[in-house]
């Protein structure tokens, strides 16, 4: 007899074949152009340009995906490496989501809380883009306008004050060690500013755990 | 046909995968929506998520809407609006698109209207490059959550205290971002204490927004906190940045 689904068994089979449909687009659009205007790629531009790009954004691509899926929870990640903005936007919004439910990120309630975190997110994310290109030529100025510009240059500070003084005053026996660390990193290597961030999410997380783990064993959490 | 950056047709394409991304998104809340419905949770309570979470993702997505015109200087409005729309980030597109473009001898933000050759060249090596979390996650989700679920059967206080490190160690690396620039106080400037201080109104906000819900009862600002925590901490940067600058 054939076993019966569950829903997160449908939510990985979804998963699959929605990621696989979007990546097949995503490649044909470069393709589909090229045989319209009928242009072949800078084969040069091309093999360098990938050469100097891809390395790195693999790398992290693959290191991002093994830190965020345990927190994104199965649906959220689906949803959450194809729409992107993944650590300024789509995490935010589904531990503030998890937060507000007052439910576990691993139990079936919050599966269910950070999907619908995520999802109605990229719903509004893809209109209001949508909607910016469409009145590009009127919003333009005042996107750009010198007034606006520093409110949109400091929204990670602005939405991580937020975000961490709820998560650090509640677990700040985890924060003491993984937060003094990044501070004296940030503040003493000149290279780590907005452009690796990114890069030291990973290296963070695991430094956490390491620490969680020594003072779990201790008895100290 | 003459190819511009901006020709018709590269919007068709690009509207066609964007609105399949929206598909799927409003294929997964339809689904988890009643996931929780089956499992008994309250309507009420999965309304006031999404909107909560709508509103909040408002000030970032205006912010994408500015990194689609930056980019939108080089490469028209079609391909950066694709690619911001799905995947990408201001950051990481920049870099590929610059790297792809002085690759072909060009120089980002001053290349002259691209040819088709170029655009063609310059939109694979962004897709290529950016790919690998699409078709990642589903080769490993499956295991990492069962991972996850096996890890909270055998020890559920450690699974709790996992789960919560690891947001901790997401955001203590965003912590120390912000004060990446404090030593800039040593050479005589203060640019560098801008983001510490919109960091400190936004959590000023937060814990003040906490205080009120102790003290009222009214549970509702709790949902609204950290949304208005970004605004007013986005807003308090343009004093701060005219202030410090």
């Amino acid at each position: 007899m054939k076993k019966e689904m569950t829903y997160m068994d449908q939510v990985h089979s979804w998963g699959l074949r929605w990621n696989m449909f979007v990546m097949v687009l995503l490649l044909a659009f470069p393709v589909v152009v090229a045989i319209l205007f009928r242009a072949l790629p800078d084969w040069r531009g091309l093999i360098f340009g990938l050469i100097a790009t891809a390395p790195m954004y693999w790398a992290v691509g693959v290191i991002e995906t093994f830190t965020y899926i345990p927190m994104l929870g199965a649906g959220g990640s689906y949803l959450s490496f194809v729409t992107g903005n993944i650590s300024n936007l789509k995490l935010p919004c589904a531990l503030n989501a998890l937060e507000q439910a007052d439910v576990k990120a691993n139990s079936d309630e919050g599966e269910v809380v950070s999907t619908i975190a995520i999802a109605t997110s990229s719903i509004v994310t893809t209109i209001i883009i949508i909607l910016g290109v469409v009145l590009l030529v009127p919003l333009s100025p005042i996107l750009n306008s010198p007034v606006l510009e520093p409110a949109f240059a400091q929204i990670l500070p602005a939405l991580f004050g937020g975000l961490g003084v709820v998560f650090v005053s509640r677990n700040w026996k985890i924060a003491i060690a993984p937060v003094s660390l990044m501070l004296i990193l940030f503040i003493a290597v000149p290279a780590l500013n907005a452009g690796t961030v990114g890069i030291m999410v990973p290296v963070s997380v695991l430094f956490t755990l390491g620490v969680s783990r020594l003072l779990y064993k201790k008895g100290w959490l | 046909m003459t190819f511009y950056t901006n020709h018709p047709i590269l919007f068709v394409l690009a509207g066609i995968i964007v609105a399949v991304v929206l598909a799927q998104s409003v294929f997964f809340l339809v689904k988890a929506w009643r996931r929780g419905v089956a499992l008994g949770m309250d309507r009420a309570k999965l309304r006031r998520i999404a909107v909560t979470a709508a509103i909040f993702t408002i000030a970032p997505a205006v912010a994408i809407v500015i990194s689609v015109i930056t980019l939108a200087k080089d490469l028209g409005v079609a391909l950066p609006w694709l690619r911001l729309s799905v995947v990408g980030s201001l950051s990481y597109e920049t870099i590929a698109a610059t790297n792809a473009e002085s690759a072909m001898g060009l120089t980002f933000g001053q290349a002259p209207a691209l040819n088709a050759s170029q655009y063609v060249t310059i939109s694979a090596v962004m897709t290529i490059s950016i790919m690998v979390g699409i078709w990642l996650v589903p080769v490993v989700c499956r295991k990492l959550q069962s991972g996850m679920i096996n890890l909270e059967q055998r020890d559920a206080k450690w699974a709790d205290v996992f789960q919560a490190s690891m947001f901790i160690g997401m955001i203590s690396a965003f912590v120390g971002y912000v004060f990446c620039d404090v030593s800039t106080v040593l050479s005589g400037s203060f640019v560098g204490l801008i983001p510490v201080a919109v960091m400190a109104v936004s959590a000023l906000v937060m814990c003040l927004s906490g205080l009120l819900v102790a003290k009222t009862k009214i549970r509702w600002i709790s949902d609204y906190a950290l949304p208005v925590s970004l605004i007013v901490g986005m807003a308090s940067a343009i004093p701060i940045t005219a202030w410090l600058s």
